[in-house]
């Protein structure tokens, strides 16, 4: 069996400094095994989203232990965060694409991170990708050009397309209808599984909780762990 | 096979490329404030251009004069038998003298008085180099003739128009003389148009001046004789009545005069308010690119990109914008040159160096704005983008 690709344990996170120094996340303690598909749900401010970016490099662990792919993130410095942050993709509520740039060049700011796949026909991988997404007739789009769930499925095509060992997303269906939401969805099942990914989907859409391998609830900044039945 | 830096996404240059209006306003404002500076320091090099432009005309190898000359539109005398004492030293060839001052020309159409620079030269060994002077000299040896400066500002009267139909009789300090060619050597700053007349015709546009009392000494030296070692030479041997400098120090003694009134300060001024309003322009600019775009820096961040490669792509925008802004303005400065030529006469134009200089000024001014906006880029956290 291969190592658990995140591994946490009695993790606590704080915000403030001093007296007003508020304890957020207490003792998480979590496995996540490579190909696994994840579900956080839990109520707004129970500490989903702090817990999503400690994982993501995106803020420094305090106290504890949390591995990322093998890399203790506790104590780590900027350049190692920096590292995590390349081999994971994001999906986030907003779609957050570049404004300027066309959906293709969205696609090829994720893989121009690589140094080693700059000198393969990056456009064409890009324009694959936003095939797979079912968006080949839009790869020259401007985002204010594309719908909702267009852009959400850019947004995966940009976090997949560097084949990442763990998708972390945030509430992308938030912003989407039912359709469009299930779609994304789905189109994000069907990749991470072709790819072998990891993923850990926060959200609090019940109508997408079906494809989860495993769901987690989270309330208070403690973490309740409930297998799929 | 493209470099590595060609294959990736140019993100400066698609940010500047979206905003089109946001572009052009950009590139207005530091096509203007480029504008703003050019000018000035056209001004500025032309009021020393024009006011040196004799000097680089006097056919001399070192120059006399008395210690207190300042400006030509001011000049002190000196006794010409210093100039003389010259002639006994090593490497001195010959002399020749020259007088200046101001007298008023009146003008044969509308009547009224102007100040106008006088030139006493000797016609049997004159001062200048001007090849438009030579066919005259024997005819300026006559008392009451002079040459007229057709690069004089109008208000003088059409004088070359009125040549053209013969010797033409003007009124210089309220005595007749006739007019009887041209040359050409320019307005400048103090003086609004040139005569040059003989050594004798001098004297009697000027009463109250004495024959032995000169304005400018100049030196003609053998060839290949070290011009510094005569001058130490002379320095040393001539009473301190005297000062003996080269032509370029000459120059600049009237340069230095310009400088220290408050005109060079103006100058100056324009430029550095042209500067500060170049930097204004772009900061603003950049930091509103910024700020529009913060959540895409975050997640660029977020990405994994660094700091540096955002720092970067700022720091591209900045030069970019520079050196399209620089374009119009540069443009926009070759007409304005013109139109100041025609409308004063100064002689203006555009010159390589300062080209360059301006150019500079711009790649600065916007590296500046760029480094200020970066504190902006700082604060674009990534773990803001959820």
């Amino acid at each position: 069996m291969q190592p658990p690709v995140i591994s946490i344990h009695k993790l606590n996170h704080y915000f403030g400094e001093g007296t007003l120094r508020k304890q957020v996340l207490f003792n998480i303690n979590l496995e996540i095994q490579a190909g696994e598909i994840v579900i956080m749900t839990g109520p707004s401010g129970s500490g989903k989203t702090t817990l999503l970016t400690l994982m993501g490099g995106l803020r420094s662990a305090q106290e504890g232990s949390l591995k990322i792919l093998n890399q203790e993130m506790c104590g780590a410095n900027k350049r190692q965060l920096i590292e995590i942050r390349r081999n994971v993709g994001y999906i986030f509520q907003a779609h957050n694409l570049m404004t300027f740039l066309t959906a293709k060049q969205n696609v090829r700011m994720s893989l121009e991170l690589h140094d080693e796949m700059i000198n393969q026909d990056l456009d064409a991988k890009a324009i694959a990708m936003l095939k797979a997404v079912g968006l080949g007739d839009r790869v020259d789009y401007y985002p204010e050009k594309l719908s909702g769930g267009q852009k959400q499925r850019v947004a995966i095509a940009r976090a997949l397309i560097s084949y990442p060992k763990i998708v972390l997303a945030d509430e992308p269906t938030a912003a989407l209808d039912k359709k469009s939401g299930r779609d994304v969805v789905e189109i994000m099942q069907k990749l991470v599984k072709e790819q072998g990914s990891t993923i850990l989907l926060v959200t609090h859409d019940n109508r997408i909780l079906d494809i989860a391998d495993r769901i987690l609830y989270m309330e208070d900044g403690c973490l309740v762990d409930k297998q799929l039945v | 096979m493209l470099p590595k830096w060609l294959r990736r996404t140019p993100l400066a240059w698609r940010q500047l490329l979206k905003e089109k209006t946001r572009l052009l306003v950009a590139l207005a404002g530091i096509g203007f404030a480029d504008m703003l500076i050019f000018v000035q320091l056209g001004l500025l090099d032309s009021l020393f251009d024009s006011a040196t432009k004799s000097h680089q005309n006097l056919q001399a190898d070192l120059v006399l004069i008395n210690p207190q000359f300042q400006t030509l539109f001011y000049v002190k005398n000196f006794p010409r038998e210093r100039l003389l004492q010259t002639l006994s030293y090593d490497g001195v060839v010959s002399v020749r003298s020259l007088y200046v001052d101001t007298a008023q020309w009146r003008s044969p159409e509308t009547l009224l008085n102007r100040g106008i620079l006088v030139w006493g030269i000797d016609p049997a060994n004159p001062a200048f180099n001007f090849p438009e002077v030579n066919p005259y000299l024997d005819q300026l040896k006559q008392l009451d003739r002079v040459l007229f400066d057709r690069a004089s500002r109008p208000e003088y009267g059409p004088i070359a128009d009125l040549l053209q139909q013969g010797p033409l009789t003007a009124q210089v300090n309220d005595q007749t003389v006739q007019t009887i060619g041209l040359f050409t050597l320019g307005a400048s700053f103090g003086a609004d148009g040139n005569i040059i007349t003989s050594d004798s015709t001098f004297l009697k546009l000027f009463p109250q001046r004495q024959p032995n009392q000169i304005n400018v000494g100049l030196i003609q030296l053998q060839p290949g004789v070290d011009p510094q070692a005569v001058q130490a030479q002379l320095q040393a041997g001539l009473p301190n009545d005297v000062n003996v400098l080269t032509p370029e120090e000459f120059a600049q003694i009237e340069i230095n005069y310009w400088e220290s009134g408050g005109i060079g300060f103006i100058f100056g001024l324009g430029v550095v308010v042209g500067f500060i309003v170049g930097i204004v322009i772009v900061y603003q600019i950049l930091y509103s690119d910024v700020s529009d775009h913060l959540p895409e820096y975050a997640t660029l961040k977020a990405m994994g990109y660094s700091d540096r490669y955002l720092l970067t792509v700022l720091m591209q925008e900045a030069l970019l914008l520079a050196a399209l802004g620089f374009i119009p303005g540069f443009l926009l400065s070759l007409g304005l040159y013109q139109i100041t030529y025609m409308a004063t006469l100064l002689p203006i134009a555009m010159k390589l160096e300062r080209a360059a200089f301006v150019l500079l000024l711009t790649i600065i001014m916007c590296s500046v704005s760029g480094a200020i906006a970066m504190r902006k880029l700082q604060s674009a956290d990534p773990a803001d983008v959820f």
